[in-house]
């Protein structure tokens, strides 16, 4: 866990400029606004996102740049509905901050390794804008200079973008998703609290298994029926539900098609495909299939006879 | 007909060993898989047999085939010609539940299995046998179902198809016409003759066999390979064969099964046998489950796999990148490239990083950082799967019913 000072540590290191308001703790922008007038720089609104394989983005703009998510998810190569707000357990798991306390120096975590940072170009025209160090009873104030230099010592690069591009079509043939590449190579699973414990102890302590009372050993049964992970229940409708599943697939298709696409010859491309996505899909529907029997097999064992 | 050149195997400390119960490597050297198929008399899965499953299947072989992971054969080749004439086989395949939580070795036949199903349009059975381990682990009765349904779960998350797949645990299912060939079994099979294949002596093991239902215990893994086992599914089918892939130790077991289903008036079961799936730090023969660094989990997470590749995985790159990119890895011994033959499907790029890898060109970590990708894929793949397997859906594939649609 960093330690917001360490934050401060490393401007004084670097000798990046900056000013520190402490304040009573916050979560919106409107309540930091209160402690830290405008006139001490640009205050920045703060998303933390995830897609849908588990791949983490914090979005850090300014209060007044409209950040579109569907343009976003498209942008990034993610298709229409590619990209939500991520669940809180990952804003502990992966940023090490609590709600309210988004900030691009999140990074600076080894847990964050994999977020991929993205921020508002605007922020290059303001003297100086305004981002939690870590904590939320905090607010500091540097100008891009400072937050680039801060970034590079710590292995990052800075990536402005203009989040307010909005083409249209945004994406298409003669446009590919500009913002694909900041897509991290690696995701990252945030299981959900009370289950991870436990499926540390079964990996780990499996020297004794055997001996490990029912009670202490873990649920990953739990996982199927419990409704808290955003991961399991989305996996949960993909088989369930006719619609999800044909989105799953076509997005899946989407993407293929989006990173691949580039100049293929169609023939090329279609094999393509059909090497990629052959065994996924035959994956997936066959457990949408075992899905569907399940549901028939179980409402019949729950069937009345037919009176006679 | 095959010869089975030696019942016994010798337990010689200078020799390799590999039985059921231990597995180990002459001199803590590597697996000589030649002499091993030499000893147990099997055959080894050629090219031109590869060529006939594609051939048969309309499909590119799986992974696994292409690349000698499965490696060794009992009448595979009769089953293939019995299944050209239109006599089709069902598979059978199974596990002792003894830990809740399941590494790659553990998938491996489950995933050639599954490929084998929709390749040729078999049905299935898996027998859970959490009777055998309730009794040589000292589990509880309830302790070892419950596991056994868990790893139902794993093992249903892999993708095969309930029309076509019939899971049953031996507390469940053994009774029935399944108990009555488990008695005629174990008539067949004398104490000298299951010691002498499974090499025990006659001190050492004596209590375990005394014990009256452990003779039958050890005909247990044959029964399932006669169609008549299982009334609900192949009723009338009684010379319907079995293929049963499985690794090479437990060859022993279905050798025993070989010798006594032609006297009970069943076909022999045909065997397609795989080896070991290397643990992550090379020392020993296989991936164990008392050792947990020695295997990425189902359950790990993609941080999990990232550090037990980086800091366990055995590399065969050299010390330093200078000598590295003058000498090249040693390939023979280097863990992730193996690990990669496993599971990267695509042959050429595989070629490319063996080539690159063991000329210097490439470093380990860029092969470490590959193989990352493609296990951390096929884990999260597996845990939405798993994630979508109810106990409804296990009661499913454990319900004792007809299959009407298994060959299709």
């Amino acid at each position: 866990v960093c330690n917001y000072r360490i934050i401060f540590w490393i401007f004084q290191e670097l000798q990046i400029d900056y000013s520190k308001y402490e304040h009573p703790p916050v979560l919106t922008v409107e309540e930091q606004a209160k402690y830290v007038s405008s006139s001490e720089g640009a205050l920045s609104k703060n998303l933390f996102l995830k897609d849908k394989k588990n791949r983490y983005y914090i979005v850090s703009a300014m209060t007044d740049t409209k950040v579109d998510m569907k343009v976003l998810s498209q942008r990034l190569g993610l298709g229409k509905g590619g990209i939500r707000m991520a669940p809180e357990e990952a804003l502990s798991e992966l940023l090490q901050v609590s709600l309210g306390c988004v900030t691009p120096f999140a990074v600076v975590n080894e847990s964050a390794r994999d977020v991929s940072l993205l921020l508002d170009q605007k922020f290059k025209n303001q003297t100086r804008c305004i981002f939690h160090p870590l904590s939320n009873d905090v607010s500091v104030s540097l100008n891009t200079l400072g937050l680039d230099k801060f970034l590079q010592s710590i292995g990052r690069d800075s990536v402005y973008i203009d989040l307010e591009v909005n083409a249209n079509p945004v994406v298409g043939k003669d446009q590919p998703p500009d913002l694909a590449v900041y897509v991290p190579s690696n995701s990252v699973v945030v299981p959900e609290l009370p289950t991870k414990t436990a499926s540390i102890q079964t990996a780990s302590k499996n020297v004794s298994a055997e001996k490990t009372k029912p009670v202490a050993s873990a649920k990953p049964s739990k996982l199927a029926g419990n409704g808290k992970s955003a991961v399991e229940d989305s996996a949960l409708l993909v088989f369930k539900n006719p619609e999800k599943f044909v989105e799953e697939i076509l997005d899946k298709t989407t993407a293929l098609l989006l990173s691949e696409g580039k100049g293929e010859n169609v023939e090329a491309l279609a094999e393509t495909f059909r090497k990629r996505l052959t065994s996924e899909f035959t994956h997936l529907a066959v457990m949408y299939k075992n899905t569907a029997y399940s549901q028939g097999f179980y409402a019949g064992t729950q069937s009345q006879p037919k009176r006679p | 007909m095959d010869v089975d050149k030696k019942d016994s195997i010798a337990s010689d400390s200078s020799d390799q060993v590999v039985n059921p119960w231990e597995v180990s490597a002459k001199d803590g050297g590597k697996i000589d898989y030649d002499k091993l198929i030499d000893q147990f008399g099997c055959q080894r899965l050629d090219a031109s047999l590869i060529d006939r499953v594609q051939r048969l299947t309309s499909r590119q072989p799986h992974v696994f085939l292409r690349r000698g992971v499965f490696f060794a054969h009992r009448d595979f080749n009769e089953v293939l010609d019995a299944y050209e004439r239109g006599d089709k086989f069902y598979l059978y395949t199974g596990r002792g539940p003894s830990s809740e939580a399941l590494h790659l070795g553990h998938l491996i036949p489950f995933m050639f299995t599954k490929y084998l199903q929709e390749a040729f349009k078999v049905p299935l059975v898996i027998q859970l046998t959490d009777d055998e381990k309730c009794m040589w682990k000292n589990l509880s009765v309830e302790e070892s179902q419950r596991l056994a349904r868990e790893n139902a779960k794993d093992i249903i998350a892999c993708g095969f198809d309930v029309t076509k797949t019939f899971i049953f645990s031996d507390f469940d299912y053994v009774g029935g016409a399944f108990y009555k060939n488990m008695v005629k079994v174990a008539k067949c099979v004398t104490l000298n003759k299951a010691m002498g294949i499974f090499g025990f002596s006659g001190e050492d093991h004596i209590g375990k066999l005394s014990f009256p239902p452990v003779q039958a215990c050890l005909s247990v893994p044959a029964v399932p390979s006669f169609p008549s086992s299982f009334p609900h599914l192949f009723p009338g089918k009684d010379k319907l064969r079995c293929l049963i892939p499985c690794a090479i130790d437990q060859d022993p077991y279905f050798r025993m099964t070989r010798d006594v289903a032609p006297r009970l008036g069943y076909s022999k079961p045909a065997l397609i046998e795989s080896s070991f799936f290397p643990a992550l730090q090379a020392k020993n023969g296989k991936m164990s489950a008392s050792d947990p660094n020695s295997a990425i989990y189902v359950t790990d997470t993609a941080k999990e796999i990232k550090n037990k590749i980086n800091r366990y995985a055995f590399s065969g790159g050299q010390d330093s990148i200078e000598k590295h990119r003058e000498i090249g890895a040693n390939l023979e011994v280097d863990i992730p490239v193996k690990y990669l033959s496993f599971f990267l499907d695509d042959d050429t790029e595989l070629e490319h990083i063996k080539k690159e890898y063991g000329e210097g060109r490439m470093l380990t970590g860029e092969v470490k950082k590959r193989l990352t990708e493609v296990l951390t894929e096929m884990v999260e793949r597996h845990r939405m799967a798993r994630a979508a397997v109810t106990d409804e859906m296990v009661d499913a594939f454990m319900a004792v019913r007809p299959l009407p649609s298994m060959f299709e």
